[in-house]
């Protein structure tokens, strides 16, 4: 997505961190682009936290390089790198207030105190917070707070700004909002943002390039549409946006689509370029929004299951259909309530574009 | 006849609970000092043992006089010396042990907590064999060849301040290793984060946040320095008399009451401001400190 004209802003090559005998990182590279919006998706202790960690310089790697601006960054204290963070639990200092909080860099640096003042003044209005200066953070709320550590990292101008799962301890509403503000502020600066978060929709709703982790290495790299709709393995099919894995064995073979069987019925595929053989085994994902459930099939190659649950969630109705004794589909629909009773036989379909094939083992 | 309701109950077992803690308190506590505030306005009896009940004001302003003055003065200074050496040695030693492993923090938390178990009158005697003319110290240096005869160490200013600083040290570790325990050290690497030094960090961010338990130690320290007369007895002799030895001594052989509680209540005024002034300095940084 990315020409090859931005300049790149972070390089990280073949980073390892042990703890103990605890690898968490394993040969973890990433190119991040200037003004790039990156976020690092992926359960709890997939390493993601490390990494940050590591480029900020408050951690060292194990072995491997940080190049920031092609400069190597071994040995270089995190006082020295031209990358701010905006710590998980917002790290505040609770004896300054909002003024002395956000002019602690610019302090630093000895810069005049008229000239601190116009900075924090013009940070605090990026980040609607004005008339805030005198208060203590005890005396704010989370949302409050989460903005006053953000101004106090950008006021650095720093090059990079990491930033660990910032919103992970606002309730929902607030979480949605300051994820649109976040994303403004990234595009209205320009500035390099390296986003950690577990939440595939945050991930989903404000990055530009996606890196999905597990087990201290990338299971995929992409945009927010090429990781949803194109999941390479099937860890991601089901960590973003939840889809249903399926495994077939390849019964017709088209140009575009495979047609897969299974002890339960058949279902279509799309062949994505896949060079697969007939009655060979192939993983595919599919997501519930895009799954049909009728009572009786229309097309030939269908599934068929049992009806075992409904459940109404976020406006979405969430249905699960057993197909075998350890085979279950979830399938989401609009609606408050479907005609279909708990026990019910019913048959699943869809077109073979919304089902893809994960874990090939072309690399693709 | 009707049941008594739940709540009457509860409050009589609060009553129950409650009234012999005021009433020991009214005994042991307020009452002594009431009666001490009393006796420091009662004359004393020239001729020998006892007071009367005859108010005056002579008892407060004896303590003008230079001699008492400088014992006061000898005892603040050694209070703050004391005080000051606590500080140097107590707040590096709480801040290292506070960031141990819990492992290191259990051992080194005993190691601390060892000398409680000896009584302290007898860790002092240790002392003495330690300082005196003929003592363990001495024998050593002369062992070594550093000195030919033995140095004075033992009924010296020094050999006060040492018995003092030793004998408060674990009050000045402990409040500190307790503020540094809870100190979040996200804050220091934010510190770090945005551009300070480790030095500068420490003393933007981890100092201020640890000042309350250094102030706590600090008044447990102080406090207890300006009352502590047996140390500057058994290891000054009788050359450092402090407003502790003064009070004792007026109780005991002077036999003068009524000027050793008035003594013993100004001492305590003292104190008590000190206090007033730490908790209003706490209580800022309190209020600060929570998040």
């Amino acid at each position: 997505m990315q020409s090859g004209t931005v300049p790149v802003v972070l390089e990280l090559l073949d980073i390892c961190k042990s703890f103990g005998d605890n690898r968490v990182l394993n040969d973890f590279c990433l190119t991040v682009h200037e003004g790039e919006f990156v976020t690092l998706l992926g359960s709890s202790g997939c390493g993601k936290t490390t990494l940050m960690r590591i480029v900020a310089g408050l951690e060292p790697p194990t072995s491997g390089r940080v190049l920031l601006e092609g400069a190597d960054m071994e040995g270089v204290g995190p006082e020295k790198r031209n990358i701010n963070m905006v710590f998980q639990n917002y790290a505040l200092f609770p004896h300054m207030n909002v003024f002395q909080n956000i002019a602690y860099g610019p302090k630093l640096k000895k810069l005049g105190k008229a000239e601190i003042a116009a900075r924090v003044d013009e940070m605090l209005r990026l980040v609607q917070m004005q008339g805030f200066e005198k208060r203590m953070p005890s005396e704010m709320s989370g949302g409050q707070r989460q903005r006053i550590a953000i101004a106090r990292a950008l006021i650095n101008n720093p090059r990079v700004l990491l930033l660990d799962e910032p919103l992970g301890a606002l309730d929902l509403q607030l979480r949605r909002q300051m994820q649109h503000e976040l994303k403004n502020l990234q595009k209205e600066l320009g500035i390099t943002f390296l986003y950690i978060t577990h939440d595939q929709e945050e991930a989903l709703n404000m990055s530009d390039r996606i890196v999905v982790m597990k087990d201290g290495r990338i299971e995929q790299e992409g945009s927010p549409a090429e990781i949803y709709d194109h999941p390479r393995t099937s860890f991601v099919a089901r960590f973003v946006g939840s889809a249903n894995v399926l495994q077939g064995t390849v019964k017709e073979i088209s140009e575009e689509a495979l047609l897969l069987e299974t002890p339960f019925g058949c279902f279509p595929c799309s062949r994505d370029g896949m060079a697969a053989a007939v009655g060979e085994s192939v993983t595919a994902a599919v997501r519930g929004e895009n799954i049909a459930i009728l009572a009786e099939a229309t097309a030939p190659c269908h599934l068929t299951g049992v009806v075992k649950e409904k459940t109404f969630a976020g406006g979405m109705l969430r249905i699960v259909v057993k197909l075998g004794e350890e085979t279950e589909m979830v399938i989401s629909r609009q609606g408050i309530n479907i005609e279909y009773a708990i026990g019910e036989q019913v048959a699943l379909e869809w077109p073979a574009c919304h089902c893809v094939p994960v874990d090939r083992g072309d690399g693709r | 006849m009707s049941k008594p309701s739940v709540g009457t109950k509860k409050r009589d077992f609060w009553w129950m609970c409650v009234v012999p803690l005021y009433l020991f308190t009214l005994a042991f506590i307020l009452g002594p000092m009431i009666y001490m505030v009393a006796v420091s306005f009662a004359t004393n009896n020239p001729s020998g043992y006892g007071f009367q009940w005859i108010f005056t004001l002579e008892n407060y302003l004896r303590i003008q006089d230079p001699t008492y003055l400088q014992c006061f003065r000898q005892s603040f200074e050694l209070a703050f010396s004391t005080t000051a050496l606590t500080i140097l040695i107590g707040y590096p030693y709480g801040y290292y042990m506070g960031r141990l492993s819990p492992k290191g923090k259990k051992l080194m938390m005993f190691l601390v907590m060892v000398p409680f178990w000896t009584s302290s009158l007898i860790r002092l005697y240790g002392w003495l064999i330690l300082l005196q003319a003929k003592g363990v110290l001495n024998g050593l240096l002369q062992a070594l060849g550093l000195i030919e005869d033995p140095i004075k160490m033992l009924y010296t200013y020094p050999a006060v301040l040492v018995g003092m600083v030793y004998a408060l040290m674990p009050f000045m570790i402990l409040a500190v290793y307790s503020s540094v325990e809870k100190m979040d050290w996200s804050l220091v690497e934010a510190a770090r984060d945005l551009g300070a030094s480790p030095v500068k960090a420490f003393w933007t961010v981890t100092f201020p946040l640890t000042l309350p338990g250094l102030l706590s130690g600090v008044i447990l320290t102080f406090v207890p320095s300006m009352g502590l007369f047996f140390i500057a007895d058994l290891l000054g002799g009788n050359k450092i008399v402090l407003v502790g030895s003064l009070i004792q001594d007026q109780l005991t052989r002077g036999s003068n009451w009524p000027f050793a509680a008035a003594l013993a209540v100004l001492l305590m005024a003292m104190m008590t401001l000190m206090i007033v002034v730490y908790r209003k300095v706490t209580h800022v940084s309190e209020l600060e400190g929570r998040l």
